[in-house]
Order: structure tokens, then sequence, then C-alpha cells
């Protein structure tokens, strides 16, 4: 076994520190050393995004990344979007859409697209389907899930414009 | 009464029961991340396992040293057959009456057969002893073909040498496992030898895949104070599971718990009972510390549950017209090191006895032949009833070949060929009692919605513009028209290692009018605690919304044979409307009580019980709940709870018609998806949505398996499609968006009339993708050309065609 590095992470606002060996998976550093389940594994190689977070504003697969590379990052998962009181509208519009199925890329799925929408607020269907085909889904065929993020794209333009 | 109707349709609304697209209960769980699945099990001292693996597919284990794994600071235990053979567990029974090793026992049969099993305090720990375990291994002659393995002398499996008879009858060879005959062989052969039009075609339906996005698992937990093992894991059956891990390791099976959490995605490959599962187990017994073990990715795809694999040809006759006479199909089926096939246990080729399909054919005849190889063992229903994509893939390539050679239209082919909606209950010339159907009102709503007529000529105007130089783009129309057998089923000829195939359901109803019910299957994203509670909600008058529905504790719900093959609806749907009818008759005789009148003179009102002929006197189903538990009535004990065992008197017998319109460049072999429309019959609809959306998963994966997707060995046995590099599932933007329709022909036998939906789109979807890129080089000659269909595979139908001379 290597020595163990001191890693400092701030996950979804609250600052974590541990200690890793250097080769451990980011992936695995968040569910077995943080308790953060939300992000999956589907496959350690990159592929299906099930363990997708967002990293310093970028969209990560987990399972691509040693949790040393991303020590004093700024990590955001499922479990940091929405609340059992006020779910993000994307939360709101999987469920409206039925987009999601069993649920295990469902996280991964979710995440990836709070920062797709940030990254074009206005996708045309095209844009979704390209944006998130770094994400499988083996239950859904995807209609559904492209259904509920241009929805929650429009619910959220809608309310910016509210809000103007 | 008018003035009663906007006051009922509220009540019924508020039921959310059936027919209702009602949002899923599991959602709010799921989209905040807080599912719990099997790899976020965390126990207290928790161990974990990993396996030493064969990287030969055919050698013999001359030796397997742990001493450096051992050494290793974290490392507990590495076990070999040795150490299980002593318990008796180095070998376990397949669910196809076989038997298979559980960890080499002096030989392995195929690329990533367990070896040892290494335990160890962590995930990487476990990994890296995984490395330090030396196994010497003598190479022996793979095989990897089934037509050769039945020529060779090469034994495969010598543990049943000299063994002429195996679990379904003679084996004619010693790589050879059974054969099973179905239907009138002289009969067919003769209606055959003296047809005007015999068509006849070989096909391979490829070896694939369920791989759902969640690997399988589990964690053992012994608790040796009190005699106890708990066992969670990737179970689709889990209660099954109970029994199997009682009979092998002699724990009785009150003292065996087995919960299914959350299972993300199933499609067949979590019904088989694999190696990890026991050594988890075995592995916590000899530790005394809960043990976990969770595949990976590689892992899964190499040993784990393959689907498919079956080689065969066909012959069908028709009259000049079309009308056809009859049917016979051979099935090489390969099987791999061991028959590990899940399967119920009269049925080793499942229901492949379907292949009829939706046609009235006189006679037929069926025989497979199941063969070892040195492939993993598996032969599991991806997304499908037994065997069923195979059947309906074999007829409905079969029709398109027979258009071919009648030179007609293959729509119409299989109109004048249909069962007619007034010859059922229908009986096949392969035994099965079709329960309903209406397939002329189906396919005739597909082909018109679809402008079928509209599309051959814009395809014909397409080939004649190729011809012209003008487009290298070929049009296809891809048809299909399938019959599905799900809900297995009757007990007298269905079960499961011994185990009748019925299925359960609990119901508890709390004084103050909401429910508990548990039933025994277990949901893998089908959202059965939303439609299973409406089901229920229809039955008792309760609203879906106070309706608990739990699965999958084997310690709370009643005995069941889990989810798979669409037998929950069937099945467990038909169990919780029984169950919820016993509930609603002790009601009905609280209700007469409470209201003063007899039983006969009160009537079941949507969610009370109304005096017949004066509805303004009445008990809402919350007040007789409250009266079961507070009042003492004469004759009748306190308490609303029932409970039901479902025995399916027959199958049910979903169909549907599906078209899809593809274009596909020859010179890159690259196919569109222009339009894909699927038209569904399953009977009663309980959750439209939910429905809409399991069609859109079955047919999903029906084009991964059509366009790609695929378990490919070269000669040395090693897998070639090991990782999601090479394995292809679909994304996004790979995927067209389907148009959806149905037809309601309720099952007769069924208590509600529903008959199952979930795998329907993959057995219909199959074909269809695939008649379409065949259907598109019609013109041109092809015949047949096998799946998958991928983009080089295209070319080079295009090539042997002489398109790009
Ligand atoms: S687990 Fe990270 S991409 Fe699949
Ligand atoms: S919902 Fe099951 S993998 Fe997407």
């Amino acid at each position: 076994m290597s020595d163990k590095m001191h890693i400092k992470l701030k996950v979804n606002g609250e600052d974590k520190e541990f200690l890793a060996e250097p080769r451990e998976l980011l992936i695995y550093a968040l569910r077995e050393k943080l308790n953060i389940t939300g992000p999956h594994v589907g496959c350690e190689t990159s592929h299906c995004g099930a363990c997708t977070v967002t990293i310093d504003g970028k969209s990560v697969k987990s399972c691509t990344m040693f949790v040393a590379q991303a020590n004093g990052a700024e990590i955001t998962t499922i479990e940091g979007i929405g609340t059992p009181d006020a779910l993000h509208v994307l939360q709101e519009n999987f469920r409206e859409h039925h987009g999601l199925q069993c649920g295990f890329c469902t996280p991964g799925m979710i995440t990836r697209a709070t920062k797709l929408l940030e990254e074009n607020p206005n996708p045309t269907e095209e844009e979704v389907r390209f944006g998130m085909a770094g994400n499988i889904c083996r239950c859904t065929g995807y209609q559904n899930i492209v259904k509920s993020i241009l929805s929650a794209a429009s619910e959220i333009n809608a309310a910016k414009e509210a809000a103007q | 009464m008018n003035d009663m109707t906007p006051d009922r349709e509220e009540r019924s609304a508020n039921l959310k029961g059936l027919g209702c697209s009602r949002k899923r209960v599991e959602d709010a769980r799921f989209t905040q991340g807080k599912g719990n699945y099997v790899d976020d099990i965390k126990l207290p001292d928790m161990l974990h396992g990993d396996f030493v693996r064969s990287p030969y597919a055919h050698a013999r284990v001359v030796s397997v040293n742990k001493d450096a794994a051992l050494a290793l600071p974290g490392v507990v235990a590495v076990l070999t057959a040795e150490d299980l053979a002593p318990l008796n567990l180095h070998w376990m029974p397949t669910l196809a009456g076989d038997k298979q090793m559980v960890l080499a026992d002096g030989k392995v049969l195929f690329q990533g057969q367990e070896v040892a099993f290494v335990v160890a305090s962590d995930r990487y720990v476990a990994a890296d002893a995984v490395e330090l375990v030396e196994v010497e291994y003598e190479e022996l002659e793979v095989i990897t073909d089934p037509f050769e393995a039945l020529k060779s002398d090469v034994v495969l499996r010598e543990d049943l040498e000299g063994q002429t008879e195996g679990a379904h009858g003679p084996r004619k060879h010693h790589n050879h496992i059974f054969t099973w005959e179905q239907g009138d062989e002289a009969g067919t052969n003769q209606v055959l030898d003296n047809a005007e039009v015999v068509a006849e075609e070989t096909m391979y339906y490829h070896r694939t895949h369920p791989c759902p996005l969640e690997t399988c698992g589990s964690v053992a937990s012994m608790d040796k104070v009190n005699g106890k093992l708990t066992l969670w894991g990737t179970f689709q059956a889990p209660h099954v599971v109970r029994t199997v891990a009682s009979l092998l390791s002699g724990i009785e099976e009150h003292n065996i718990r087995v919960v299914s959490p959350d299972i993300g995605g199933g499609f067949g490959n979590k019904v088989g009972v694999y190696p990890g599962y026991v050594c988890s187990i075995v592995a916590s017994i000899v530790t005394g510390k809960p043990v976990k073990w969770v595949e990976d990715r590689m892992e899964n795809l190499m040993s784990t549950a393959f689907a498919r694999d079956y080689h065969m040809t066909g012959k069908i006759s028709a009259t000049k017209e079309g009308k056809i006479t009859g049917l016979h199909c051979h099935v090489t089926a390969d099987h791999g090191g061991f028959d590990a096939c899940a399967d119920p246990t009269k049925f080793p080729a499942g229901f492949m006895n379907i292949c009829t399909g939706s046609y009235d054919i006189p006679v037929a005849y069926l025989a497979v032949d199941g063969v070892y190889t040195n492939k993993a063992p598996g032969g599991v229903s991806y997304r499908c009833s037994f065997r069923v994509t195979e059947a309906v893939y074999f007829i409905e390539r079969m029709i398109e070949v027979l258009a071919i050679e009648l030179d007609m239209d293959a729509a119409e082919l299989r109109r004048i060929n249909f069962i007619k909606k007034e010859q059922f209950p229908y009986t096949a010339a392969l035994g099965w009692e079709y329960d309903s159907g209406d397939y002329h009102t189906a396919w005739d709503k597909a082909l018109e919605t679809v402008d079928y007529e509209g599309l051959r000529a814009e395809q014909a105007e397409r080939v004649a513009a190729f011809k012209r130089g003008e487009t290298r783009k070929l049009m296809g129309v891809g048809l299909s028209f399938f019959t599905e057998i799900v809900g297995a089923g009757p007990v007298k000829n269905c079960d499961i290692l011994g185990m009748g195939m019925f299925d359960s359901c609990e119901i508890r109803i709390h004084p103050t009018g909401s429910a508990i019910a548990r039933l025994g299957t277990i949901s893998q994203g089908q959202g059965h605690a939303t439609t299973f509670a409406q089901i229920l909600a229809s039955e008792i008058g309760i609203s879906a919304d106070s309706i608990t529905i739990e699965e999958g504790d084997t310690d709370t719900a009643p005995y069941g044979l889990g989810t798979y093959g669409s037998r929950s609806t069937p099945v467990a749907g038909a169990a919780t409307a029984m169950a919820g009818r016993k509930i609603r008759a002790k009601a009905q005789m609280i209700a007469a009580y409470l209201l003063e009148v007899h039983d006969d003179d009160v009537e079941f009102d949507i969610d009370r019980f109304v005096v017949k002929g004066a509805p303004e006197r009445f008990k809402t189903m919350k007040e007789i709940a409250y009266a079961a538990y507070n009042q003492a009535i004469p004759g009748i004990e306190p308490g609303l709870e029932a409970v039901s065992y479902y025995d399916p008197p027959n199958m049910t017998y979903p169909f549907g018609a599906y078209v899809c319109v593809m274009d596909i460049d020859v010179d890159t072999g690259v196919p569109e998806i222009r339009r894909f429309y699927a038209l569904d019959d399953c009977g009663t609809r309980i959750n439209p949505m939910i429905i809409e959306g399991q069609v859109h998963g079955g047919l999903t994966e029906a084009l991964a398996v059509a366009l790609g997707q695929e378990i490919a060995y070269d000669d040395m046995g090693n897998v070639k499609t090991g990782t999601l590099m090479d394995f292809f599932l679909p994304t996004a933007w790979e995927v067209p968006n389907y148009e959806t329709d149905y037809t309601v022909t309720p099952s007769p036998h069924h208590p509600i009339g529903a008959k199952g939906v979930g795998e329907s789109p993959h057995v219909g979807g199959v074909p269809c993708f695939s008649n379409a890129v065949q259907d598109a080089f019609r013109a041109f000659g092809l015949r047949h050309t096998n799946m998958p269909h991928d983009h080089w595979r295209i070319w080079q139908t295009a090539n042997g065609l002489g398109l790009h001379d």
C-alpha cells in the first residue's frame, strides 16, 4: 500500500478532509470515504456517466480522476442539487415527464443536465441529445429524459423572464 | 342521479387507480440521489471480495498459490475450490438442471471463470491481492463454435463424462446437453415436401448481454451469535435465492433473510445465481464479518448472464397465394461451459415454441439442441420472456424471406396469415393456447398511421433514383408483428427449481384507512410501488397515494417467484387484485353491519359501499377500515387483511405492430432511423405513462441488439467486447423519438385483463430494426444477413451486392 495523502475538498458546500491513497479514484473517495452515494459506478472506464459530478464548474466523470487530482476542488454531486422541500427544476421535471426508471443513471444525468443548461440555457432537442451523450441510460430510451430537460429549460427561462 | 356524476368522477380521480398516468412515487428518492443500491450498503467491519479469474477459455488449473496474497496486509482470506469442497459448495446447481463450478475445480471452461475469491479490508487491497494469487494453468484446446463442439473429441465437461442422460433427456455427444422437440415432425416434413412454395433460411441470433447500468453484487452478513444470515443482493427473485441459499448452505430457511434493495436495472441479468453470491456468503461464514462483492463492468460482460446465441435454421411452406402451410425450425443453442439458462424447469429452450408467431400455421415442428462450448454460461431472457425474442425474430425473418420467395408484399403476407379474432382462444401448432388477440385491427391501424403505401411508393422511387445515380441512400421499411408469451406461469407446467411460478400479495389495511401491500416480486425500474398501488386503489377504494407497496425483503414479503419475463403484472398484479377482492368482501360485510342491512343490500361504489337504491346511505372504505379495528362485529374477526397466492390459469399474450423507416448510406453503412411507430396491445392499461416509458426503453435495447450490440469471442475464446468501449450501448445521440400507440384487448383470464408490457418492445423491436436494414437491400437481391447490423456489416452487405461498383 502506498502512502496516504491528505486531501481537502469542498463537497456540496461542506469542507471535507481525509486521508486517501493517491491511486484512489474520486468516485470511491466520495462514495466510501464521504458516504456520498448518489453518484454511481456503472463502468469505471468513463463511458457511462453514472458517476458524473461537477468539479470547479465542469461536468466530470468522477471515475476518470484520482481523488488526489481533485485535491482542493469544489465539487457538487446530486446531493447538493435541490433539497427535499425545494427540489431543483430538473428533479421536478424528471419526475413529471417520467425521465427515470431504475434511477441508477439519474444522479449523473441530472448533475450533468444542470451544467448543460448553464452552458446552453436554451438548447434545441439535438443539443440536449448531444450534450447528454456522455450519460448512458439503459432503461428509458432517453426520449423522456430529453423531454424533462427541455421542459426544465423552458421553466428556468420563464422564471428568469418573470424576474426581470 | 345526474347530480352525482361530478362527485363520482372526482372520487374516482382521487383514487389514482387503473388507467391513470400517476407520477411515480419512487422518483423523489431517485432524483435526489437517495436510492439504496447494493453497492451503497455499508456495514461495520465489512470486507470486500474480488475474484481471480481465468485468462484462458479452456485450461487445466494445475495449482493455486495463495501465499503472496495472504501475506499482503489487509487480506483476510483467499478461497479456492479446495476450501469450498468440504462444505460441498465448490459446485452449485443451475436453474437449468445442470451444475456449475463456483470456483474452478481442476479446470476452467470460459475466459473470466472464477478461480479464487480474495477477501480483504477494502476493494483496493482485494484487487491488489488478486494480482498476487499465482495460478498455474495448462492450456487446452478451445472450442467456441457449437457445431464444432458436436464433432470434437475434446471433452469440455469431464465431470459429465459417460453420462448419456441429462436433465432434459438423452445426450448425443459428450458436448451435447439436450434435444428438445415440440410439434409434429413427420406431419411437418410431409407438408414441406409437398408444398407449392418453400422458403429456407439459416440465421444466427448473436450472443449479447442485458448489461443493466448497475452490475451484479451482494453483501452477505452471517451473524454467528443468533445464527442468522442476511443477504442483500441484485436479485430479481429474492425468495428463490433464499431457498437456494438454504439448500446449498444447510442453513435453515427461516434463518436466512434475503433482501433486494433498489436494483439498477435487471433485464434478465439478475435472475441467475452467481458464484459471487455464493462466495460472499461463504466468506462471511468463514470470517464472521459482512462481505461485499460487486462485479465490475468487464466481469459483468464476461461472466454473468449472456443472452441469445441461437443458430436457427428454418423452412416455411405456403401456397402460391401466400397461405402458410407449415413451419420447421431447428436451433443449435450455444449454452457455454455450463447450462445455466434461466428458464422454467420443463422448458430447456424457454418458450421458443412460440415461434409460429402471430400466424395461423396448421403444422409445425421445433427441435433445439443445447451444446457446451468454451464460452460463459447464462442464457437469460434479456428483456423478454424465455427465448421469446429468438422465436419472434425467427418467424419475422422467415415471413420476410417467404415474401421474397413469393415476390409478395410482406405486410400483405402477414395479413393473410394472421390468426383471426374469432379464432381465439387459439391453440397453436406447437401447443400454446393464445388467450386473446385482434391482430388485423392492430395491423391496419399501424399501416394506416404510417401511410404504408406511401412509404412503399417513396421507397420504389428511391431505388429508381439510386439506380440513376442521384442518391447514395437507400430506404428500408421494417415491419414486425409479434405475439409475446408472458406471465409464467401456471404451476402445472412452470416451475423454477421445483417452485411453482405463482406469485403473491399480502395486504394490510390500517385503522385510519391507509394500507400496505407486500408482494413477491421486485421492481428494477418498472415502478411497481406506483402501479401496484393503482391496481389496489381500484379494487379497494383507497387512494393509491395512501398505499405503500413493499417488495424484496423475504422476511416480510410473501413468497413469490420474482420479476422477469414480464410476469409481475400478469401474476403478482393478479394476486394483488385477488387479495384486494378479499378485502372488499370483508369490507362489504362490515359495511352492511354498520348500515344495518343485509350483506347483499350494499354494493361497492368507487371508494365506499352504498345501500342499493339509496346511495345517500353509505360507508366509505376509510370508515369501514376504522370499524374493522374498533368495533366488535358479530361473526367477523377484527382487522382488515388479506393474502392471495395467484396461480395463473394461462400465460398472457401481449402483441403489437411495429414499423421502422430507415435511410441507409450505402457508402458509410450508417443507418438513420427516420421514424419508428410502435403499437402495443398489453390488454388493460394500468399506467399509460409507465407503459410508454417501458416501450421507449425496450425499443432502445432492441435498437442496440439489432444494430451493434454483441458479445463476441475470438478463436481462443477471448471476449472481444468486454468494456463499454466495444459493447454497444446507445446514447441519446443515436436514439430516435418513438411514436407509441395502442389497442386494448384485455386478457380474458386475468382479473383485471392486464397482460404485461415491459418486454414486448424488445421482442418486437429487434426484428423490426433488422427487417428495416434488410428491406433496404431487398430490391438489390438481399435475402438475409445476420445481426448485429453495425456500420461495417451494413457496408459489407452493400459491397457484397455490388453497390459500390
Ligand atoms: S462509472 Fe464513471 S463513467 Fe461509468
Ligand atoms: S433509469 Fe435505469 S439506467 Fe437510466
